[in-house]
């Protein structure tokens, strides 16, 4: 880890270096997250992904990226973000490689450092989720729904129509959304729970 | 036994059929479901974002709130499953992040004492009730009803010990020992794409196409599933896939409660068969009545 860090900063920025670092933390700190030196590229996890055809870059070569200290080309992939957490790849590798969790903690760190391309669609919908489920306590499909294509492609929006029709005649959608009761008390443990985010776990 | 229930957003709504069979199944079957008082999101939401300990926090107020109803959480919702069994799992391998959880529970007398199993109720019928059991209590036999059993990926990946990961067989035998006739169906647990349906449609459309053409093209009449995501992808985009693939698709997606649930007597009504997109009618004669 020490070689790595000396060897980065001589090609960052401070700014792309604090990036690297929590990045690599972050890899390591997941369960099984060491696993990734053991990769020994047979490509298991690329053949057994459902969208790696999709992909710019394929599951064994983030790994292989990784390995070789390339972060800045697996975070401006489409890699991240097309990955479905489907655990394909993971219960398939043969050398216990936790690739999906590996992916997801690229994807946060992507997030983190707001590295991806303008209205991109996946962090639309997860920022609309968080907001909402603040507010309610409870998530809302047709709110959710409605302001993520707002926010990428209200034509799309348009095209939805006739499906949400169908859903509320068939009694799946509910028109008003459900909240909990104890709103109070939920906000005082987020906010707590915010302090706490702050406090780095080890 | 007494189990308590976490229903989750989407048995509220899209997925209220659901929430009616499995409630008629488990009352069938002598089974109680308690709702968690209270309960919030799961904390899906939070997963999706960057924020680790608060998504750890809205999902262990659920579990600190089921700790009064006894040692097993219900959870049919793949995608709650998933979540409050990660949950679990963190907050009994990691002592500090359990610590953590608990000072932000606190600020609302909550606390999580990690005494509960997370369990989803195909796992719950199957092994706590068991399929002798089930048939014994079936009134109707579902003989001659092509299946198709999916499964998805989160009831049996990364790590669930339900299952076996990539030929899962819990509904296979189930549904085998009430009369249907399970077709050949290795899609079973490839992914439905969840949320790619919605942030990249022509990828989600690519993979539902798929499993639901391996479904039709070796004789099913009905697709069986367990999760919310998955029931909605199959079933609601089929027009959109006829028409960008020039397939024809035409094939009824429910939920395993909803089959079980015909067996056990329910009606469709009961059984919520009344809200599917595309109808699943079980031809009269099929579905003989008691044995
Ligand atoms: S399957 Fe495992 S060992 Fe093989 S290339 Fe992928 S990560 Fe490496
Ligand atoms: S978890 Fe992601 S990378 Fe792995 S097989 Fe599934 S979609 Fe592909």
């Amino acid at each position: 880890m020490k070689e790595r860090e000396i060897k980065f900063s001589d090609f960052f920025s401070k700014k792309e270096k604090r990036l690297e670092d929590s990045f690599i933390q972050q890899v390591y700190n997941i369960p099984g997250g060491e696993s990734i030196n053991k990769c020994i590229q047979c490509g298991v996890c690329t053949g057994s992904c459902p969208v790696s055809y999709t992909m710019d870059i394929t599951p064994r070569e983030i790994i292989a990226l990784y390995r070789s200290e390339d972060i800045e080309s697996i975070l401006t992939s489409r890699t991240i973000w097309i990955c479905a957490s489907c655990y394909a790849c993971t219960v398939r590798c043969p050398q216990g490689v936790q690739v999906t969790d590996i992916i997801y903690a690229l994807k946060r760190l992507a997030m983190e450092q707001k590295i991806f391309p303008k209205r991109f669609p996946v962090h639309a919908l997860s920022n609309t989720f968080v907001n909402l489920t603040n507010h309610f306590g409870r998530s809302y499909e047709p709110g959710l729904l409605v302001s993520y294509y707002l926010k990428t492609n209200p034509f799309k929006l348009l095209g939805m129509l006739p499906l949400f029709l169908k859903l509320i005649s068939k009694g799946r959608i509910g028109l008003l959304p459900q909240k909990i009761r104890d709103k109070k008390g939920l906000s005082r443990i987020l906010n707590e729970g915010q302090i706490m985010e702050s406090i780095v776990p080890e | 036994m007494e189990y308590a229930y976490y229903p989750g957003c989407s048995l509220e709504a899209s997925a209220k059929a659901y929430e009616e069979s499995t409630r008629f199944v488990f009352d069938a079957l002598g089974q109680k479901l308690v709702e968690i008082e209270d309960w919030n999101c799961c904390g899906a939401t939070y997963y999706m974002a960057t924020k680790e300990t608060i998504s750890l926090v809205i999902s262990a107020r659920n579990l600190a709130l089921a700790e009064k109803y006894g040692n097993d959480i219900v959870a049919p919702c793949s995608s709650c499953y998933t979540i409050l069994y990660k949950t679990n799992k963190i907050l009994n391998d990691n002592f500090i992040m359990k610590e953590k959880v608990n000072q932000a529970l606190k600020k609302d007398n909550l606390e999580y004492n990690l005494s509960l199993n997370v369990r989803h109720p195909l796992d719950v019928l199957v092994n706590d009730v068991g399929i002798d059991t089930i048939a014994s209590r079936a009134n109707t036999s579902l003989k001659g009803i092509k299946m198709a059993q999916y499964y998805g990926c989160q009831i049996v990946r990364p790590e669930r010990g339900i299952d076996d990961k990539e030929d899962p067989q819990l509904m296979d035998r189930l549904f085998k020992a009430l009369g249907a006739e399970n077709v050949y169906f290795p899609a079973k647990v490839r992914c439905c794409g969840g949320m790619l349906m919605t942030t990249y449609p022509d990828v989600g459309l690519k993979l539902t196409k798929e499993i639901l053409e391996h479904a039709q093209d070796n004789g099913a009449e009905v697709v069986v599933t367990t999760c919310p995501l998955c029931q909605m992808n199959l079933e609601a985009y089929q027009d959109k896939i006829n028409k960008k693939f020039k397939t024809d698709l035409h094939i009824p997606v429910i939920y395993f409660t909803q089959a079980l649930g015909l067996a056990l007597g329910g009606s469709p009504k009961e059984l919520g068969l009344n809200r599917q997109l595309i109808p699943f009618k079980p031809e009269e004669k099929t579905l003989e009545g008691s044995r």
